[in-house]
């Protein structure tokens, strides 16, 4: 490969990279909080592509793409309520409730997502972060996602937090002990419903990057698996906040291998290349589980890493 | 029985609810509902043509679960058991009567089989969330069907929809008595019944549900509780793998994007609901499939879009998982409080402490 093509071929994995990983990034922050306290939301998939309805139409119909960010973290929020609520009945399994929550918020998106397949909304402004070449195929790699700084800025916050607040330890009591976090007075049921909810409206964050940022429209195909690979990419991570950040990152990199190659004009494989995170995804998990024994650092509630 | 039957009921008058605050006529829509679904011969032919996929993609979930494993990768089970069954006559000349749609139909099973049979193994072997690899290997099933069907497989003829070569007619699955309802649907029925039989009187289906109940027990006696597990996979991704092939033998006729049509998830709900057994798989999956087969109508009629029905299947499977609450409340002690509420009686004096009982509670 000469340095004409392997520029652009770096350029476009990275770019992507930054594209593609910001949705990865929110929501394994979210599932990462939400399985701090103690429950796996594996509705988050389902999250994902509600919030990114929501986002796209509140973007739409208000003309303020900001405004859109809000309301898809809302809608997240709201959606992980319901599973949040669910979850703390008597006999309600976390991972099956997960799993209807999936389908249940696919099907709401497209339902009020219909309208919104045509239009185009307000997108997010781009951060230029490629001033400092002259190339023009890196200066188009590098205008990043301007909810990317805010996500790293919040990993690095959960992570001081879960160690260093209060609140975080109180999370991470439900998580480790649910009798210890009764004994203490506390309501387990509360704390993994407001770290639930909570970790519902950061993944909506990720909802309003896949249509309000790249691939910047609404439409039924707009996630596949992201949510679920997430929920991976938090076993992965080792429940860290901070690990989070560099998961999401290498699995955005990971997709964009496809698109990239045909950037290039290699366009051969091109479905095998899109499966590339779910098979790396396979593998991190085959290499990271151990049967019989429970993974490092999993919060010692969580009944789906045992 | 009676707790599934009201989630249901309580999920259509909240899907009621909800077209309602959306402008449309709850009655109207219920009403559509029904006859899309089971009003005349034309509409059960349509819905008993979908429940047959889902009887099959439901056993898919509905095994594993009896062995003590949530698996959601039916999805990835049907398309390659599909794409097996149109790609097997690339591979070698298949007589042309029934014995070559059988064999259709066993590739199908095996892959399917193996498919599924992975995840039990990676959970077993590995340790590897089987709910969370099952569906990764959905989606990489799926990428591996297009690949296969835009590339090597092709017919060149296909332009507008990547398709397979179609199966020759008489390889084809026909209809019974000349319906549309094709012998998918015997198969559906046959596999659901049988499975359910070896669950319920045979050593090896009690074994399944012993490892899946309690496996402590299972090891206590010295069951082989991987290779039930495994089994029960199989067993489960071999029913989704003749899901994909039968659609694939009797209403494409050669593998298209077409199959990649959701029916491995619904099948999911269609388990849960029918609580994991596979004799009551098959009216559930009558019931799904025809709400399926009434979507299009809501969409022509009511002016609904066409997602309408995967919100009402939300909301049953919402309602099932929170009706599971229900089964641990003493109903004799509810009637007994109201009772007593009725008719005021004074008021007992609070005892002065906590009493044993509370203070576990």
């Amino acid at each position: 490969m000469t340095s004409d093509v392997l520029v652009p071929f770096l350029a476009a994995i990275v770019g992507g990279a930054l594209r593609v990983g910001v949705p990865f990034l929110f929501v394994s922050l979210g599932e990462c909080l939400t399985e701090k306290s103690g429950r796996i939301n594996l509705g988050l998939e389902g999250v994902l592509v509600f919030s990114a309805m929501a986002g796209f139409g509140g973007a739409y119909l208000s003309g303020s793409p900001w405004l859109g960010v809000a309301l898809a973290a809302c809608a997240g929020a709201a959606l992980a309520l319901l599973h949040g609520v669910l979850c703390s009945l008597p006999r309600v399994n976390d991972v099956a409730t997960g799993i209807a929550l999936m389908l249940f918020g696919t099907g709401l998106a497209f339902y009020f997502g219909k309208p919104l397949i045509q239009p185009q909304a307000a997108q997010l402004p781009p951060l230029a972060l490629g001033g400092w070449s002259d190339s023009p195929v890196v200066q188009a790699a590098l205008q990043v996602n301007p909810l990317l700084p805010l996500g790293i800025v919040l990993a690095i916050a959960m992570n001081w937090g879960f160690g260093r607040t209060r609140w975080g330890l109180l999370v991470r009591l439900a998580g480790d002990s649910a009798s210890a976090t009764k004994a203490l007075g506390y309501s387990v049921d509360g704390i993994r419903i407001a770290a639930t909810v909570v970790g519902g409206a950061i993944a909506g964050l990720g909802g309003a990057s896949l249509t309000l940022f790249y691939p910047g429209s609404w439409n039924e195909g707009i996630s596949s698996g992201q949510g679920l690979i997430a929920v991976a990419l938090v076993i992965f991570a080792r429940w860290s906040a901070l690990r989070c950040v560099g998961a999401a990152l290498l699995f955005g990199g990971a997709g964009a291998i496809g698109p990239a190659l045909q950037s290039i004009g290699i366009s051969q494989g091109y479905y095998l290349f899109a499966a590339v995170p779910y098979v790396l995804t396979l593998v991190i998990l085959v290499i990271s589980c151990r049967p019989g024994s429970v993974a490092r650092g999993s919060p010692g509630e969580l009944s789906s890493v045992k | 029985m009676c707790l599934p039957v009201g989630a249901l009921a309580a999920a259509l008058l909240i899907f009621g609810g909800f077209v309602w605050l959306n402008g449309a006529s709850p009655v109207e829509t219920w009403t559509i509902l029904f006859k899309g679904a089971f009003g005349d011969w034309f509409s059960w032919q349509n819905t008993l043509q979908r429940a047959a996929p889902l009887m099959l993609t439901a056993l898919c979930v509905a095994l594993p679960a009896r062995a003590g494993l949530i698996i959601i990768g039916g999805e990835g089970a049907v398309v390659l058991g599909g794409l097996a069954a149109a790609a097997l006559p690339y591979a070698i000349p298949l007589p042309g009567n029934v014995v070559g749609t059988a064999m259709l139909c066993i590739a199908g099973m095996a892959v399917g089989a193996a498919w599924i049979a992975l995840a039990g193994a990676l959970r077993q072997y590995r340790g590897v969330n089987e709910t969370i690899s099952s569906l990764l290997l959905a989606y990489t099933a799926i990428a591996l069907f297009k690949q296969l069907v835009e590339g090597p497989l092709r017919d060149p003829k296909t332009l507008n929809k990547p398709s397979t070569r179609s199966l020759v007619e008489t390889l084809q699955i026909g209809g019974i008595a000349g319906s549309d309802v094709h012998w998918g649907l015997v198969l559906g029925v046959v596999a659901c019944v049988g499975l359910g039989l070896w669950l319920a009187f045979t050593p090896g289906g009690f074994a399944v549900r012993v490892v899946g109940g309690n496996p402590r027990t299972a090891q206590l006696v010295g069951l082989p509780a991987s290779r039930l597990i495994l089994l029960a996979c199989a067993l489960g991704g071999a029913a989704a793998g003749l899901a994909g092939a039968v659609e694939v033998a009797a209403v494409h006729t050669n593998a298209n994007a077409s199959l990649i049509a959701g029916y491995g998830y619904a099948g999911i709900l269609v388990a849960f609901i029918a609580r994991q057994s596979p004799f009551a798989i098959i009216p559930v999956a009558i019931l799904f499939g025809g709400f399926g087969a009434a979507g299009s109508l809501l969409q022509r009629r009511l002016g609904l879009p066409d997602a309408s029905v995967q919100v009402l299947q939300g909301i049953a499977f919402v309602l099932i998982l929170a009706s599971e609450s229900l089964r641990s409340v003493d109903w004799a002690a509810v009637a007994k409080k109201w009772r007593q509420r009725a008719t005021p009686e004074p008021d007992e004096p609070a005892p002065p402490i906590a009493t044993a009982k509370e203070r576990t509670a």
